[in-house]
């Protein structure tokens, strides 16, 4: 892509503009990592990798919801399809495959398989149709799951269930501070809007440099700012980049919402692996609503069913694993762009409009470096 | 009509189907013949009367079918959408409008009164281009096999120097006749319920009449300035630009700051994650326009009130072949890619 001056090019805004001088300005290298889906999405809709010089390389983290659902959740989701449940969740995650295919691959064979935008929708399609088993299938971290809270405080019909796959951010981010090759982070503002600054500084004693910024172009490259200035001083700790939404303590109410309802529980991560403290479950008072639970003799045939074909079943793969940890770049991926697109995802990088190989993909083809 | 809603009989052939077209159809088109033979008629087609016929002329031949749910929608119906689509994919054309026909298949049990209302609508938003509607045909099925009314529309057009997609060439101007993203953010959020709290509607509107002038123009040597043109209907700006780029084997840079975005459609879009790019347009065009002719369309176009808001969005470029670039206003740069499938806001 060549990047010529044009007639047409309107001028600089100063902001932007002064603080990419900053960053052009300093010798100091780093490589930054950001644990957030939206970030992933800023940082390649507003060409940033394109504008960075190459000693600042900013790679992606697991930040992608969807992206980071293991495989046997979504069987699960599939199989309560199968078994006659009304199976409602997120546009984005109706095509992630599970082991076997995906929610809309059975969708298509005539499971019940709906599309909302969020829980509420779920809990009044509920209410609309009580003849229909209504599961929700609730994924997300810490941005979604006060919802989740909310709505089951607010006393769900009894043909309501949740099917909770629900992650926190911080433990996955320490456990990758440990073998990640990453000099700093850039932590998630959604994420932090909800849980606070705190949670993060584990990962600064650790000696990281953490930023928490916001979504827009010039909130990253604050961010960036502040990270090679904590660098460039070799000190370490949690920067709020984001103070006009985040606050230290975070948001008392949601935070008090999701403790009454979930607990901290062991999780699995889809190409990680299980990450202890880093998922949520619902309490033992709110088991009725879980739809695991409350449906598992429902579903239990059609669970074994895809079991034993996926054993069977001769994979393709791709090394979203490798992704989502950061140690390799989306066009390391043999199938990136080629077997593997948006229209043809093998991984669920590629399908999430928050995974990295789709805004890499979708915005930049090799991956964000340099156009000019 | 003694029913207030439809049934099978309504397309069955029979004296009740006569009564729907003669007192709703018939009644409610204004505008509808194009030759001695019309809609009126009843017969088994009708005739487009060439007048002045140019040898070097060709016709123009299209058609749409639309399917939207729901068939009503802010501030308008299906019908104004199924109108003005297919007299803006003859306007794209280069083709004056003719005559359009009207097929509808309506599901049993959809209000009377509320195909009254399309139709109505069609006659109006026809009326806006001066076409006329002469001939149609009425179909029923079952609501088990039909859970929305389909209307199609064709329509014949004629010119005597077809405007294409593929006709791009480095160095023109690309000009958008208004807002962006308008139509899909607004059903968006009226089919789902979003509350944005604004006044936004769907764009939907025959074009012929603002586009009419501006094809007029010609340079000195007696070319027409404009290049190519394209509806930016579904997949949006970005897929009308892609398949203009590629088809004409041509880059495209857009400066993003000078694409005009109404700011509720930019932050439903920053809310939900969408791109206003990729979100469908209804009454709009994107036309190519030669170097240094560009101020003059633009003041031709904002003369007309589907066009007050036209601007200049970029350039065409040799290099890039068959790729759409977006540079931001500080200079980050990225594609412009055809969108996968429906626009899906994202989950945090």
């Amino acid at each position: 892509m060549e990047n010529k001056d044009s007639s047409l090019k309107p001028a600089l805004p100063d902001l932007e503009k002064k603080l990419l001088e900053r960053i052009y300005a300093s010798e100091t290298s780093l490589r930054i990592m950001h644990v957030c889906g939206t970030h992933e999405r800023t940082i390649s809709k507003y060409g940033l990798r394109s504008v960075l010089p190459q000693n600042m390389e900013v790679i992606s983290g697991p930040g992608c919801p969807v992206c980071v659902t293991p495989e046997k959740d979504i069987d699960i989701a599939i199989a309560l399809a199968k078994s006659g449940a009304a199976v409602v969740t997120f546009g984005d995650m109706m095509r992630v495959p599970g082991s076997v295919e995906s929610l809309l691959d059975a969708k298509s064979e005539g499971a019940d398989v709906r599309m909302v935008y969020s829980i509420d929708d779920a809990v009044s399609l509920a209410n609309k149709k009580p003849e229909l088993d209504i599961v929700f299938f609730g994924i997300g971290f810490e941005t979604t799951v006060p919802a989740n809270a909310a709505a089951l405080l607010r006393n769900t019909p009894e043909n309501f269930s949740l099917l909770a796959s629900q992650k926190q951010t911080p433990p996955a981010v320490e456990l990758l501070a440990r073998d990640a090759e990453v000099d700093a982070f850039i932590a998630p503002g959604h994420v932090a809007t909800i849980i606070g600054t705190k949670p993060f500084e584990p990962l600064a004693e650790k000696g990281f440099p953490v930023v928490v910024s916001g979504f827009e172009a010039r909130d990253i490259l604050l961010g960036i700012n502040l990270l090679l200035e904590q660098a460039e001083k070799g000190v370490s700790r949690v920067d709020n980049g984001y103070p006009r939404v985040v606050k230290a303590e975070g948001n008392k109410i949601a935070l008090k919402l999701m403790n009454e309802v979930f607990e901290t529980s062991e999780s699995e991560w889809r190409g990680i692996g299980n990450i202890e403290g880093s998922g949520l479950v619902l309490r033992r008072e709110y088991e009725e609503k879980d739809a695991s639970k409350k449906h598992e003799d429902l579903y239990a045939a059609s669970l074994s069913e895809i079991r034993a074909k996926s054993d069977r079943k001769d994979k393709k793969r791709c090394i979203c694993a490798a992704i989502l940890t950061g140690k390799a770049k989306p066009s390391q991926c043999p199938s990136f762009g080629k077997d593997c697109t948006p229209k043809n995802p093998t991984g669920p990088c590629m399908v999430s409009q928050e995974g990295m190989c789709y805004n890499w993909f979708r915005y930049s083809r090799e991956g964000g470096s340099r156009f000019a | 009509m003694k029913a207030n809603t439809i049934s099978l009989e309504h397309g069955a052939g029979g004296e009740v189907m006569q009564a729907l077209i003669g007192e709703i159809i018939l009644k409610n088109f204004h505008n509808k013949s194009a030759g001695s033979i019309g809609l009126d008629s009843l017969d088994d087609g009708s005739t487009v009367r060439l007048e002045n016929f140019n040898p070097a002329s060709e016709l123009v031949l299209t058609t749409d079918s639309h399917v939207i749910t729901p068939a009503f929608f802010p501030d308008t119906n299906i019908g104004r959408l199924a109108v003005s689509g297919t007299i803006n994919d003859l306007t794209v054309m280069g083709a004056k409008p003719l005559a359009l026909t009207c097929s509808v298949i309506i599901p049993e049990g959809f209000p009377i009164h509320e195909f009254e209302e399309i139709i109505k609508t069609m006659d109006k938003t026809a009326a806006e281009a001066g076409v006329p509607i002469i001939t149609g045909d009425t179909k029923t099925m079952e609501k088990t096999a039909l859970d929305s009314i389909i209307l199609n529309t064709a329509g014949l057009g004629i010119t005597d120097s077809p405007v294409r997609d593929s006709g791009l060439k480095p160095g023109d101007r690309l000009l958008v006749t208004g807002t962006i993203g308008d139509h899909g953010i607004s059903l968006m959020a009226h089919r789902e319920g979003f509350d944005f709290d604004t006044d936004l509607v769907s764009d939907s509107a025959p074009l012929w009449k603002l586009i009419e002038p501006v094809l007029k123009i010609k340079t000195p040597e007696g070319k027409p300035v404009v290049t190519a043109m394209k509806d930016p209907t579904r997949g949006g700006l970005a897929n009308a630009l892609n398949e203009m780029a590629s088809k004409s084997g041509v880059g495209v840079m857009l400066e993003e700051d000078l694409i005009p975005f109404k700011p509720a459609v930019t932050a439903a879009c920053e809310m939900l994650g969408l791109d206003p790019l990729e979100v469908a347009n209804e009454g709009k065009a994107v036309i190519g326009v030669k170097a240094g002719f560009e101020e003059e369309v633009l003041s031709i176009l904002k003369q007309h009130p589907y066009g007050r808001d036209a601007a200049l969005i970029g350039e065409v470029t040799a290099e890039n072949k068959g790729e759409v670039i977006l540079r931001n206003r500080f200079g980050g740069m990225r594609y412009v890619d055809v969108p996968a499938g429906d626009p899906i806001p994202r989950v945090c």
